[in-house]
């Protein structure tokens, strides 16, 4: 490797080259952008679940100092402008399509949910659009909340299109043959698992600032987004009904998303519509409580699993019907999530002959859900983790074998499961294996004994799972009902000085993509990391994207750009071909060389780049100018991470208090870029994980009124309410990308439920508690402590 | 946050007048509260009245009570060496407000006047036999907390300190709520010549309060196993989503039990 | 209207302002110091902590005119030119951030935090840390930067 390479490429644990602007305060975010004149929106909320609109009054309203406009929905449709569309629609068992109902910018014609939009103003200063807002009188007439999704199908009818309340009724999988498998079972066990609802708290508040250029007739929107084409794409072609070209689209410095920034919400396109009629820059920032009642929520699923294990307690057949509550409105992943992203993992790293499942869609009164950090997959893995950790205690056999015996064997790669999915490749019990190890699995009993003196329960639990991420090839998807590709694109620029800049579809928001992506190229080209500039976050800029999540970024933006990196290589052989009058098929490329195959002949990198641009004396019929390459890459499948993680823990019997003791990681993410980033996102997925298995709720009462909207009511996790962690890795590289990797984004928030109530549930089985709901609150520990133990004397 | 004025008061009696002066005159004493309140505009005043300059900070050792100017901030009762060595309880039961920030700010007549069902300080004062000192009268703590948010003070009143008898022993234990960290049961055990003395914060429907029973049992012998046997009335106790009245009660007799070890 | 002089980042301001004026918006909108950010309306996220005569102070949490004559150190006011500070340069090498959003709120509070505690455990820098939340990083490099910059800072 040349000088000044070293220790930057492929594997190396780079310091990130985005750090500097954060860590000094320079970062960038939607809110750190004011335009000169710029307007202020406010937005007003429903206040309750569920009501007919008699009346809104905004004349008051209109007339206090310093308002420019009050808009109700009527306004909205009057003009035409559509609502947030679901990006991917699954098709019903009866084969019919799903129930999309309309969800307007602004309420028209009843409310549903608490935090629907009924009214904008805007005005001069924020304080005055939140003053003036206090004028609006509206008149509701209030309908039963559906709040329980449980109860929800055939309740209070929420939407005219929908009678029954349900979106959609879906099915994966052979019915009669799991039927038959589990009639033919020697032992079926039965759970009921709840996936409790979570809200993503991304830390930076989603935020927009939309302004129209009059004599280009165009507008530019900055928004805290995760994919700003397919905001520019949603919004102009089924919102605004604009031409594509003439919106502009920038997601700055994002402060986090975890799936919540997928989706194109009201406001944003709100802000962009009014800022072209006021012909003024129009600026909206959610505070906490306003992210609470509208950003889309996460899980929310009930499941009804049945396990069947023959003689030798191998599984035969795993059946699972799920509710899965997707709120009062639908939005562009909400129908894909507890589908084809939840149905198709049911087999986790399992060898599973026959699998059945059956989910129903269903609308409540409540905030919309969508993906949320795993997306569908967290749910699939927590209910079988679950499942088998139930199925192990009740057969009496240690949890950690009876998955292993159940485990795909790695000679039966690539494995065609019974839901859909065919896995590449994979190896289960090394990583199982080597989490055991660093936990030190095998001396359990003897902490366990230690706690017991001290008056402590403690438990270990573990959690094996899969996820399939790299989302996604189009052509599958395409097949399963999306109605986008989900290829990503790239752009290298060589500049006639050598420095490059790399044009990514993929959004980073804390991921690192500015170094990940540069150390793939510095790695490729053989040239200094500090040479490369990634550039993303801008529609204008960048050919095309689909963003940032489903971990994806790497494995479809990375190889994307890897893909374009090898068309640079390509042109710069011919143009070193001719520069050193040699053949191209004799022109070979190493670390940062064009040489001449049994020669000494050599051109560097540089030299090649600048010939590019001072093409004095080049073949123009065969070789153009410029060293500029675009790829775009169509996944040939997903990727399918996997891995074991483990959680101690040891409860307080007293109060119920539990002290997550330790806990190791072992992630198969196929081939590394950046250890050090890999190993920050999966501590990220951790915490995400146990703080939903622990402390986080989104908590409704029977009125639909959210009592979780602030970090008062709602847990997050503190640096106080988590272990130092402890990551390692087994690696089979990825089958169909170039640089054999799998993605790790989400990997810590699939694994991570079930190894803490697993953990709980075995600390807790000395008095006989058998199941733990998330979250698993003190109040519920001491709960089942006392009712087990009340059980027990009876 | 509504339009207000603001402004310092330069003592105790230019912060009545203010008052008084005032619609809806607010004192600002450390804001960790107020502040949070105004922005989301749960609440409005028309003057806010500062007390950091009105002279009311600082800590005494008074012979038999260490007394506590109202402004006093929650850390420097924290690291007060005085207050570490007369009342370690204190020390401690300061250290566990809120975060570092707000200890930095808050203070302790703040905290009194508000009377946050869940805030720590009330059962200090309660447990001790604490006096609240005003502008123009001394309130024992038995005779100050009078519900949920409510107090024995006038509408234009203004703590100026609160002195605290140095007890034989104490110990406050908290069992902080996992999201505000406000106490969802906090129980402050003091053992003082006139006897045992326990108040619980967090948990009463109507704000901090001593529990007899608890007392009576300690009283008799002050150990955590003898009141092993002492009923708490969950019937008089907060029930929400963060914790149901059973549990609180049982987190009540737990926490007393730590905390009379601890003593 | 309230007239708010005070040090920032060692340079005099002097603003008229509303005296409802919180101090996180006196920072960010008045001096366009955009580095301090706010991340909740309850006083808990720590995204806008800033030191205020040396002690870390929610900025949301504080009126402009409650600051007035004060000395506020900021997170661009921490770096000495183009040397970083100890805790920024920690939380560079041990992957202490990765949205960035909480960061400079996290590190002021570490700064103080390490400045007024000695030898500070790893539970003691996680209970220290009680007043900011992190959704990104499960605050493991975050202890461990801390860590690190307390060894370069003496604590």
């Amino acid at each position: 490797m040349p000088e000044g390479t070293m220790n930057q490429g492929i594997g190396a644990s780079v310091r990130r080259k985005e750090d500097k602007k954060f860590i000094t305060g320079k970062g960038r975010y939607t809110d750190d952008i004011n335009r000169n004149g710029q307007l202020y929106a406010y937005f007003i909320r429903s206040d309750v679940a569920h009501a007919n609109i008699k009346n809104i009054n905004v004349n008051a309203a209109a007339k206090c100092e310093g308002v420019v406009a009050v808009y109700t929905g009527e306004d909205i449709a009057a003009d035409g402008i559509g609502g947030p569309i679901c990006g991917w629609t699954p098709t019903n068992r009866d084969g019919s399509a799903p129930k999309e109902p309309p969800h307007p910018l602004l309420a028209v014609g009843k409310v549903r949910y608490v935090g629907d939009h009924i009214a904008v103003v805007i005005a001069e200063s924020l304080e005055a659009a939140q003053a003036a807002s206090e004028k609006i009188v509206i008149d509701l007439d209030n309908l039963p909340a559906v709040v329980d999704p449980a109860t929800a199908i055939g309740n209070t009818q929420i939407h005219d299109e929908m009678d029954d309340n349900v979106y959609f009724d879906w099915e994966l999988g052979d019915e009669t043959a799991t039927a038959d498998a589990l009639g033919g079972a020697d032992k079926v066990i039965e759970l009921t698992v709840t996936n409790n609802r979570v809200i993503p708290n991304a830390i930076e508040p989603r935020a927009a600032v939309a302004e129209y250029d009059e004599i280009e007739d165009r507008y530019t929107l900055y928004t805290s987004s995760q994919n700003p084409h397919l905001t520019r794409l949603v919004m102009a072609a089924f919102m605004m009904q604009i031409p594509e070209s003439k919106l502009h689209v920038v997601a700055p410095d994002v402060g986090g998303g975890f799936g919540s920034k997928i989706y194109i919400y009201p406001e944003e396109a709100v802000c962009t519509w009014a800022a072209k009629k006021l012909r003024k820059p129009v600026k909206w920032t959610a505070d906490r409580t306003q992210a609470f009642l509208g950003d889309a929520h996460g899980r929310d699923h009930v499941n009804k699993v049945k396990l069947g294990l023959d003689k030798n307690n191998k599984i035969v057949g795993l059946r699972v019907d799920t509710i899965a509550n997707l709120g009062a409105y639908l939005s562009a992943f909400s129908m894909v999530t507890p589908t084809y992203l939840h149905g198709t993992l049911l087999s986790g790293c399992y060898d599973i002959p026959a699998i059945y499942t059956n989910v129903k869609g269903v609308c409540t009164t409540t905030v919309n859900v969508d993906a949320y950090r795993g997306a569908g997959r967290p749910e699939a893995t927590y209910l079988l983790e679950r499942t088998m950790d139930y199925a192990a205690r009740q057969i009496g056999m240690d949890p950690a074998e009876f998955r292993r015996i159940n485990f795909i064997p790695k000679d039966a790669f690539p494995y065609q499961t019974a839901v859909a999915l065919q896995y590449d490749i994979g190896d289960y019990e090394p990583a199982l294996d080597k989490a055991m190890e660093m936990i030190d699995y095998a001396n359990f009993g003897s902490r366990q004994a230690e706690a017991a003196k001290r008056g402590k329960y403690r438990g270990i639990g573990l959690s094996s799972y899969i996820e399939a991420c790299g989302i996604a090839p189009s052509a599958v998807v395409g097949t399963l009902g999306a109605r986008v590709g989900l290829y990503e694109s790239a752009v290298v620029r060589v500049d006639p000085t050598g420095t490059i800049s790399v044009f990514t579809g993929a959004h980073s928001h804390g991921q690192g993509h500015d170094t990940t992506f540069a150390q793939i190229v510095a790695d490729k080209l053989g040239v200094p990391i500090d040479s490369i500039d990634i550039v993303h976050g801008d529609t204008d800029r960048i050919p095309f994207g689909m963003g940032t999540y489903g971990s994806r970024s790497l494995a479809v933006g990375g190889t994307a750009i890897s893909k374009a990196v090898d068309k640079v290589i390509e042109k710069g052989k011919i143009i070193a071909a001719h520069m050193m009058e040699a053949a191209e098929t004799d022109l070979e490329f190493k670390d940062g060389k064009f040489t001449v195959a049994g020669t000494d002949k050599e051109k560097s990198f540089g030299e090649i780049a600048l010939s590019a641009y001072v093409p004095h004396n080049f073949p123009h019929d065969r070789l153009e100018p410029g060293l500029e390459e675009t790829a775009f890459y169509d996944p040939l499948n997903f990727t399918y991470p996997a891995g074991t993680h483990i959680c101690e823990v040891e409860i307080d019997p007293a109060t119920g208090v539990v002290d997550i003791v330790d806990w190791a990681a072992c992630d198969d993410f196929g081939n590394l870029i950046n250890p050090m980033i890999v190993e920050g996102q999966v501590h990220g997925g951790i915490a995400q994980g146990v703080g939903q298995a622990l402390l986080e709720n989104a908590h409704y009462n029977e009125d639909g009124q959210l009592l979780t909207a602030s970090y008062m009511d709602y847990c997050m996790p503190r640096a106080d309410n988590l272990p130092s962690l402890k990551i390692d890795y087994t690696v089979t590289a990825c089958t169909h990308n170039d640089l054999g990797v799998k993605g790790c984004g989400e990997a810590g928030a699939i694994a991570s439920p079930p190894a803490v109530i697993n953990a709980i549930v075995d600390a807790l089985s000395v008095v006989g508690v058998t199941d733990m709901s998330m979250p698993a609150t003190t109040e519920k520990i001491w709960r089942a402590i006392n009712d087990a133990t009340a059980k027990a004397a009876e | 946050m509504y339009a207000t004025t603001y402004a310092k008061a330069k003592d105790v009696a230019d912060a009545v007048s203010q008052l008084k002066g005032a619609d809806e005159g607010k004192l600002l004493a450390g804001g960790q509260t107020l502040i949070p309140t105004l922005k989301q505009r749960l609440a409005s005043s028309d003057c806010l009245i500062d007390l950091s300059d009105a002279g009311l900070s600082g800590i005494s050792d008074e012979g038999g009570s260490i007394r506590i100017g109202a402004m006093t901030r929650h850390v420097e009762v924290e690291t007060s060496e005085m207050v570490k060595k007369a009342i370690p309880a204190l020390a401690a039961l300061a250290s566990g407000i809120g975060d570092r920030q707000v200890r930095n700010c808050g203070t302790i007549g703040g905290s009194v006047a508000n009377n946050d069902p869940s805030a720590c300080y009330p059962s200090a004062l309660l447990a001790l036999g604490a006096t609240v000192h005003t502008d123009r009268r001394d309130i024992a703590a038995g005779d100050y907390f009078t519900g949920m948010f409510e107090t024995a003070l006038d509408e234009d009143e203004v703590i100026t300190a609160v002195s605290f008898p140095k007890p034989e022993a104490a110990s406050y234990v908290k069992f902080p709520n996992p999201a505000s960290r406000y106490a969802m049961v906090g129980v402050f055990v003091a053992k003082t010549s006139s006897g045992v003395a326990v108040a619980v914060t967090g948990a009463g429907q109507d704000g901090v309060f001593r529990h007899g029973g608890l007392e009576a049992a300690l009283n008799s012998s002050f150990s955590a196993e003898s009141i092993d046997s002492v009923a708490v009335d969950d019937s008089v106790l907060m029930s929400d989503m963060h914790a149901s009245a059973d549990y609180r009660a049982h987190l009540i007799t737990q926490m007393t039990k730590r905390a009379v070890a601890a003593c | 209207m309230a007239l708010v002089k005070m040090t920032v980042n060692g340079q005099a301001v002097e603003y008229d302002v509303p005296d409802n004026t919180l101090l996180v918006s006196f920072i960010r909108e008045t001096l366009e110091l955009t580095g301090t950010h706010v991340g909740c309306d309850t006083s808990q996220c720590g995204a806008c902590v800033v030191h205020v005569d040396g002690q870390s102070v929610k900025a949301c949490t504080m009126l402009a005119a409650q600051a007035a004559g004060s000395e506020i150190t900021t997170i661009e006011g921490i770096a000495n030119g183009d040397e970083l500070h100890p805790m920024q340069k920690a939380f560079h090498e041990n992957h202490g951030l990765q949205c960035g959003y909480c960061t400079p709120g996290m590190v002021m509070s570490a700064i103080e935090l390490v400045e007024k505690n000695k030898g500070l455990t790893e539970q003691q820098i996680r209970e220290g840390l009680e007043g900011n939340i992190c959704r990104c990083t499960g605050y493991h490099n975050i202890v461990k930067s801390v860590q690190a910059a307390a060894q370069e800072m003496g604590g």
